[in-house]
């Protein structure tokens, strides 16, 4: 690798400006000779390098994209963002509805033609909440029988309440009656490996050429930080039905990157993009730009341990001193939507968030509202002086919003607003590790469908999530009382209030609703926007 | 003369080994882990994996451990990418790192005399003022701007060139990320062959040279080239260390699947062997680099030398 520097004279100089000049001649002949592509290949820009392949590992959605193309769960999520039967053709649940019994396709079969079995996921069930895997979200799929117990203490394995009726049929024990269970089992924590695969080549089972999948695609290469290459899988059930030929994955951490070279023609899909260049794109390319609202809050959170942040009346006053419209229009260009409420809209069984109840009013009455409020609780004019804190992690958006919001606070209320900001992995180490602060930026995307899986972070016992420490009885037995209601409108009910009442107390202040940023070529058919941001290529396909 | 390259080379152990303590215990005392993301693990899963990868151990036998590992030349897992090595991922990025590196370097070092040596040659001319114009614009422009101005241009408007990727690893893809790797350091070498340029052709020798009636290119080449390419020479080894370890910067832009990127992600996830092993990385670079230069020094200047 010294080649060129090692030489006496300047000679070798001029043989490289040979190599150089004879190079460049041989790029300029290649210079926009594409090759002729017989085949159907969709590109997509992913917005960075997967951290990894295994199911037991992965926390991300730009690994649920590649992992979800690669395998298939007994549920999945089609098009159009809802639950339909994936690996398994059908099931039944048991009357107190603990026990699913799955029936698996009959002609399921791996990427290498072996059958896919009852067995592989009792193996991949087993082995993510084996605690040697150290699976990070093993703790997703704890609705499960024992599963907690097994990860927890490393109880026998085969306590986990899963079993291999035949090679075909799978039962399911839960602890209790898990109203999204089905919504949990299309996460990419509870895809299937194959077990022949994973015992014949351990950790190696994710590298290209080794990895045996059961989805619409298998994985014929990974070059890290440039591509991976999914091929059809010719074994999949369903692949009479998957137009594409080949996905090309690239890994497109800049942003502003990816979107060149959605320009340059060289993506037909790609994730994410700089919410500024919306106006510019929409220019440019119309209804390829998609916003599609997706499962996730943005909001801020109050530690209810200390005064004054321990008042529920600063807490409202503050709250309602978030001019939450110049946020959303203003910073973020219309790509973010102002929230009022906890849980993300677009859930069907949810329907529309119980808001807080000053949604409906105007800025300008939310303001004499709060100044009332902080008056009463013995702050503003005459009164304490009111200090606070804005702690969030590094990013160019979260300092424009803690920005603004200082100023909102301090034109409004006078208050004296610092700001600290730190890498990502400080800020949550912090928040998690029970730090004192007085308001700090968090966000939440949901795991899976269900309102559960953002009220349930707010309960005393969630001693992770739960950053603002608030406790609430009433809402505890809400929450409690949600998980065990059989009956779905009773349910939602139970959970209405249970946002509701957090909306009253605001431990956490809703800021934005996110959005999913997309560009989608118009030569790409079959693209649903959807709530649950789920985009099988398996349903796209390529036309002129 | 070998006795010197021993010598260096045996130097270089406690140097590495420097190195490897210093940023082990500053990457340990940053705030936060590995495992803190914006969803929380929660407190079990954080256990069993502080067990699976040993970060439960007290922090001097994790030292002692790596420490025992990296003799080995086992940099250990990365717990980011954790489907890898860290040794899997630098052998799998830095032969990409190395091969836009020294096509950079190539073009910069090649590009930056010839440039340096033209505008010597004519002082204070137009030509000069031109040349030593664009490279301080070179110089100051950084790489982030240049990167995607090219992409603008060459890419997106003409459609001449890729906007990114390492594709069958054709030169077509590296022309681009090529140009704005080498674009700063090919100024900064024709700033110095410049300098150094100028000062050559000044002294005793060549004007004896020249009194003689050598022919000019005689002189510039075989003479005065020799004396002015001591600066450059000497600012060679950081630059050749600094890109064929691969620029986080060019490499995000261009979707370079090299190790500049790794430094960077590593640090900002508290990937801590990730980092360290591209800590030692840079630094076995460096220290090689140093070396070579020493020893073209010697060949170069018949006042050094080893022994």
């Amino acid at each position: 690798m010294t080649a060129p520097l090692t030489g006496r004279r300047p000679l070798p100089m001029t043989t490289m400006t040979r190599t150089l000049r004879r190079a460049a001649l041989i790029g300029s002949l290649l210079l926009g000779a594409s090759p002729a592509l017989a085949e159907v290949v969709l590109n997509r820009g992913n917005a960075g390098e997967p951290q990894t392949l295994d199911q037991a590992h992965t926390s991300i959605n730009i690994e649920e994209f590649i992992l979800k193309d690669l395998y298939e769960g007994l549920t999945i999520y089609d098009a159009k963002g809802e639950i339909v039967p994936g690996a398994a053709e059908s099931w039944t649940v048991s009357d107190d509805g603990t026990v699913y019994t799955f029936k698996l396709r009959d002609n399921g079969k791996w990427s290498d033609g072996s059958p896919v079995t009852a067995e592989d996921f009792v193996f991949s069930l087993m082995r993510i909440e084996d605690p040697k895997t150290a699976a990070g979200y093993a703790n997703i799929l704890y609705p499960i029988k024992n599963a907690e117990k097994v990860n927890k203490s490393g109880a026998p394995l085969d306590q986990l309440g899963v079993k291999a009726i035949d090679s075909k049929t799978l039962e399911i024990t839960l602890e209790r009656a898990t109203p999204y269970f089905l919504e949990l089992l299309a996460h990419q924590t509870a895809l299937p490996i194959s077990k022949a695969s994973f015992e014949k080549n351990g950790a190696d089972f994710v590298k290209p050429g080794i990895m045996v999948s059961n989805g619409g695609f298998k994985l014929t290469e990974h070059v890290a930080n440039d591509h991976l290459t999914l091929t059809r899988n010719e074994n999949h059930w369903d692949a009479a039905n998957i137009k594409l030929d080949k996905v090309v994955i690239y890994p497109l951490e800049d942003q502003a990157a990816a979107v060149r070279r959605y320009e340059a023609g060289e993506l037909q899909v790609n994730y994410n993009f700089s919410a500024d260049q919306i106006e510019r794109l929409k220019k440019q390319f119309g209804d390829e730009v998609h916003i599609s609202p997706a499962l996730a809050t943005y909001y801020y959170v109050f530690d209810t341990r200390t005064a004054p942040m321990d008042d529920v009346r600063v807490r409202r006053a503050l709250s309602m001193g978030i001019d939450r419209d110049f946020l959303a229009t203003e910073i973020y260009s219309g790509s973010q939507q102002p929230a009022y409420g906890f849980v993300p809209p677009g859930l069907p069984d949810y329907g529309a968030p119980s808001l807080a109840d000053f949604a409906t009013k105007s800025q300008l009455d939310r303001e004499d509202e709060a100044l009332a409020l902080l008056k009463e609780a013995g702050f503003g004019e005459g009164g304490k002086p009111l200090e606070i804190e804005i702690r969030y992690n590094t990013n160019p958006n979260h300092e424009r919003v803690a920005t603004a919001v200082a100023d909102m606070w301090k034109t409004a209320f006078n208050a004296k607003v610092t700001l600290v900001n730190l890498d990502v992995s400080s800020h949550y180490a912090y928040l998690q590790e029970g730090g004192k602060f007085s308001v700090a930026r968090a966000g939440w995307t949901a795991d899976y469908g269900d309102p559960e899986n953002f009220l349930a972070m707010n309960t005393t016992s969630n001693k992770t999530f739960n950053y603002a420490k608030w406790s609430n009885a009433d809402y505890d037995a809400l929450m409690a009382k949600s998980n065990d209601e059989k009956d779905p409108a009773a349910r939602a009910k139970l959970l209405h209030e249970a946002e509701a009442l957090l909306m009253k107390e605001q431990p956490v202040a809703p800021l934005l609703y996110q959005n999913e940023l997309w560009l989608v070529s118009k030569k790409v058919k079959g693209w649903v926007d959807n709530a649950n941001n789920q985009h099988l290529s398996r349903f796209l396909s390529i036309g002129e | 003369m070998l006795s010197f390259v021993l010598r260096r080379l045996a130097s270089a152990v406690p140097t590495l080994f420097i190195v490897v303590t210093i940023s082990f215990f500053l990457m340990r005392f940053a705030p936060g882990g590995p495992f803190n993301l914006e969803r929380p693990l929660s407190p079990q899963t954080m256990a069993n994996i502080n067990k699976a990868y040993g970060l439960d151990l007290p922090l001097w036998q994790q030292y002692l451990r790596y420490l025992g590992n990296v003799v080995r030349g086992d940099f250990g897992p990365s717990y980011i990418y954790r489907d890898n090595t860290v040794d899997q991922l630098i052998g799998m990025g830095l032969p990409y790192s190395i091969e836009l590196g020294l096509w950079a370097l190539g073009l910069a070092l090649v590009g930056g005399v010839a440039a340096g040596t033209f505008a010597a040659l004519r002082q204070n001319s137009l030509l000069d003022v031109g040349l030593m114009t664009l490279s301080t614009v070179g110089v100051t422009v950084p790489n982030f701007v240049i990167g995607p101005v090219l992409t603008l241009i060459f890419a997106v408007t003409l459609s001449w060139l890729p906007a990114g990727g390492w594709g069958d690893g054709s030169l077509r893809f590296l022309i681009l990320p090529m140009i704005a790797l080498a674009l700063p350091q090919l100024a900064v070498f024709a700033r110095l062959t410049r300098g150094a340029m100028i000062e050559a052709l000044h002294t005793d020798h060549i004007r004896t040279a020249r009194a003689y009636g050598l022919p000019t290119r005689t002189v510039v080449v075989t003479h005065a080239m020799r004396a002015a390419m001591l600066p450059v020479v000497s600012y060679l080894a950081p630059c050749a260390a600094a890109l064929l370890t691969g620029s986080a910067v060019i490499e995000t832009l261009f979707t370079i699947p090299g190790v500049g990127r790794f430094f960077v992600l590593g640090a900002i996830n508290r990937d801590y062997t990730l980092v360290m092993g591209t800590v030692v990385l840079i630094a076995v670079f460096v220290i090689v680099f140093n070396l070579v230069v020493d020893i073209l020094y010697g060949l170069l200047d018949p006042r050094v030398r080893h022994e």
